[in-house]
């Protein structure tokens, strides 16, 4: 991690004082990736909890220009800006689409099909907090199998696995797309300034976990994240053109319920439903591995450290 | 612990649990939902009681989809509804009017916040009352009604169910974000009490029935999908088969009639409260959480010796047109009250001889009209 205190711009780009809660994963979020991509950004957000953190102007959080746009457009909004930039003949500037799962595997699919399609020039993130959390934690198609929502309630919580939204994204054939999580922010920065670097639609998924939604306390969310990665839940991965997949970070491989019992919204499971993650789990990571391998032809070897694990 | 679908009681409750509770009285059994501020209660009561009444409750990727499943619920014969707020509601628009086209009973909730665009996520506004009236293309009527208070948004959801399968028509709750918000005294009658109206079965035997045609009362009997009649819905223009008929004279057939459908029985449809309007001088015109201000002005007013009276609509569309006619030949001034600027006021105006016996007193949103704010305007001299 010492390159990240070398070479990362310590200079930052959002203010303190926004109007987040406390220990928001989608704000430590922003704050990284803009220290990647510096002031020559715009930004589009649609409908989230993102549209209120930012602040009112002229004290807002953000140091750069933002579009709160329709709920279902963040997409589009971002490539018609894009458009604006290079009629200008302004090529230097990075155009980022900042928005909540909601707005991405909900509302603003088709928009964001529509711009990953045409390979508009724009970098797209989720932040993903797994639920509705603006309008007070309702399901998204983001939502885990047996997460606890508003309206997915004890006695019959979420009952399907989460849209995988990275593989739909690289179907698209897209140059770029990775995951990344607050707990590794080197990984989430170097990411970034990949990203930046490539022409056409790049996409980041950022699991950005939200202290009220999932029941945790403020103070809990970086070892939350740390563990979904730790778990293998969520793998910090990239796939270069829809068919070169690399595995970032290799995991220890622990129990997914290490993960889930730090969570309110999971304390109902039973554990022939933790049993049932832990499978859904071990069988993603192993379809993730075997990607991997066809990729670099072999595993390094902290792969089977963690396959052991 | 299973509750029935009617749950007979006195409770101190929220407006939009109210209305959840008033569709599943209705017979609501589908539930389509989208979080929305102010309406997200809607759906998340609705997300624990469908379960328990063995409906079913989908959570949608977007209004467009909520829309499009409730009118596919209710042509498969449950009574289905939705619930949104303005970006959401402008969303639906275009699958509202092809609810109108099919002539598919279904249940709108706008629960109106400040607008346009997100603009007043958490506040009130009625700035959406000509969007329901003429917010998707095309020429069509529409019935909106407008709740006053928590037991309204009980008493017109059910009431706006039995308007939809009466005639075949959407209907829309226009409710707003104070009465959405509001906790008050709800009472649910045993459910033997309640009026439940629905849809006309086919009167003729398979083979002989056309989907759309229709007896003087101009409502064709409607055939669910699976039940053994040919069933062909278009929004297409179309003729008494369903059979798609582009030409201006199935398109004028056609949408006469279903203009017709509701201007025929405007006089059934529309509905008001009327206070001291006997001898008035000065007519409040309010609805929605607006009228419970304009009330106490009037009450305020008449304590002062003005003579006030305050008309009330429950129905905003269609308009009571005849009844503001009415009232103008014996009142001097029409007061209309409502956070927009003036949607209703324009009505008023048109069927009132001169615009200046009409005045606003208009918000934008974000904040109730209060009634000094209303009783202000009572008091001043009349125009006339």
């Amino acid at each position: 991690m010492s390159w990240y205190w070398k070479e990362v711009n310590r200079e930052e780009w959002m203010n303190p004082g926004h109007l987040a809660c406390q220990g928001c994963g989608a704000t430590v979020a922003m704050r990284l990736a803009l220290k990647a991509l510096g002031p020559k950004t715009m930004i589009t957000v649609p409908a989230c909890c993102w549209t209120i953190i930012d602040g009112a102007w002229p004290n807002h959080a953000l140091k750069i220009p933002m579009f709160h746009t329709a709920f279902e457009t963040a997409a589009i909004a971002a490539s018609g800006i894009r458009a604006a930039l290079d009629v200008k003949g302004e090529k230097d500037v990075t155009v980022l689409a900042w928005a909540g799962d909601g707005g991405t595997f909900d509302i603003g699919i088709q928009a964001l099909s529509g711009a990953a399609e045409r390979n508009e020039n724009i970098i797209y993130v989720v932040y993903d907090n797994e639920a509705y959390m603006n309008t007070g934690i309702q399901r998204s198609g983001a939502t885990p199998y047996g997460a606890w929502t508003t309206t997915t309630p004890v006695k019959h919580p979420e009952e399907r696995p989460k849209k995988n939204i990275v593989e739909i994204m690289s179907a698209h054939r897209i140059p770029y797309v990775a995951t990344a999580t607050i707990a590794f922010p080197d990984d989430l920065v170097r990411k970034f300034l990949k990203a930046k670097e490539i022409q056409g639609t790049r996409f980041i998924h950022i699991l950005s976990p939200c202290p009220p939604g999932w029941k945790i306390a403020s103070d809990q969310s970086i070892k939350v994240a740390r563990m979904a990665v730790e778990t293998k839940v969520f793998p910090l991965f990239e796939i270069e053109d829809g068919e070169r997949w690399t595995i970032n970070y290799w995991p220890e491989g622990r129990p997914v319920l290490d993960y889930l019992k730090m969570q309110g919204r999971f304390r109902h499971l039973t554990e022939e439903q933790v049993d049932y993650i832990q499978r859904f789990v071990d069988h993603e990571w192993e379809k993730l591995l075997k990607r991997h391998q066809e990729t670099h032809g072999s595993l390094p070897e902290e792969a089977t450290v963690s396959a052991s694990g | 612990m299973k509750r029935p679908a009617v749950l007979t009681g006195e409770y101190f409750i929220l407006g939009d649990y109210a209305c959840a509770e008033g569709a599943l009285a209705a017979g609501c059994r589908f539930f389509a939902g989208y979080p929305i501020t102010p309406a997200t209660e809607i759906a998340e009561r609705m997300s624990y009681r469908m379960p328990e009444v063995g409906g079913i409750y989908i959570q949608m990727e977007d209004e467009l989809a909520s829309m499009a499943a409730i009118i596919g619920a209710s042509c498969g014969g449950v009574k289905a509804m939705t619930a949104t707020s303005g970006p959401g509601f402008s969303l639906m628009l275009e699958n509202i009017g092809l609810a109108v086209m099919m002539e598919v009973p279904c249940v709108v909730v706008n629960v109106q916040r400040g607008a346009p665009s997100t603009g007043l996520p958490t506040l009130v506004g009625q700035g959406d009352v000509m969007q329901a009236r003429w917010g998707s293309h095309g020429d069509y009527e529409i019935v909106a009604y407008a709740p006053s208070s928590v037991q309204e948004m009980f008493d017109l959801t059910v009431k706006a169910f039995n308007t939809a399968e009466r005639y075949r028509i959407p209907v829309i709750l226009l409710a707003d974000e104070a009465v959405g918000h509001l906790t008050e005294k709800l009472v649910i009658p045993p459910e033997e009490e309640l009026t439940i109206i629905n849809r006309m079965p086919p009167q003729d035997p398979p083979g002989e029935y056309l989907p759309y045609r229709a007896d003087d009362s101009l409502v064709p009997p409607m055939a669910n999908a699976g039940e053994g009649y040919f069933v062909h819905m278009t929004g297409l223009t179309h003729d008494e088969r369903g059979y798609p008929i582009i030409t201006g004279e199935a398109h004028e057939k056609l949408i006469r009639r279903l203009i017709q459908k509701i201007r025929s029985h405007a006089d059934e449809i529309i509905e008001y409260e009327e206070v001291e309007l006997d001898d008035a001088d000065i007519v409040v015109i309010a609805y929605g959480i607006t009228a419970r201000a304009a009330l106490r002005a009037v009450r305020d007013a008449r304590a002062q010796g003005i003579k006030a009276g305050l008309l009330r609509l429950i129905t905003v569309w269609p308009f009571p047109e005849k009844k503001i006619q009415d009232l103008a030949q014996r009142v001097d001034t029409f007061v209309v009250a409502e956070i927009n600027q003036g949607q209703i006021r324009r009505e008023v105006e048109r069927f009132v001889d001169r615009p200046d016996r009409v005045i606003g007193v208009n918000k934008l949103g974000g904040d109730l009209i209060t009634p000094n704010e209303i009783l202000e305007v009572l008091c001043q001299p009349s125009p006339k």
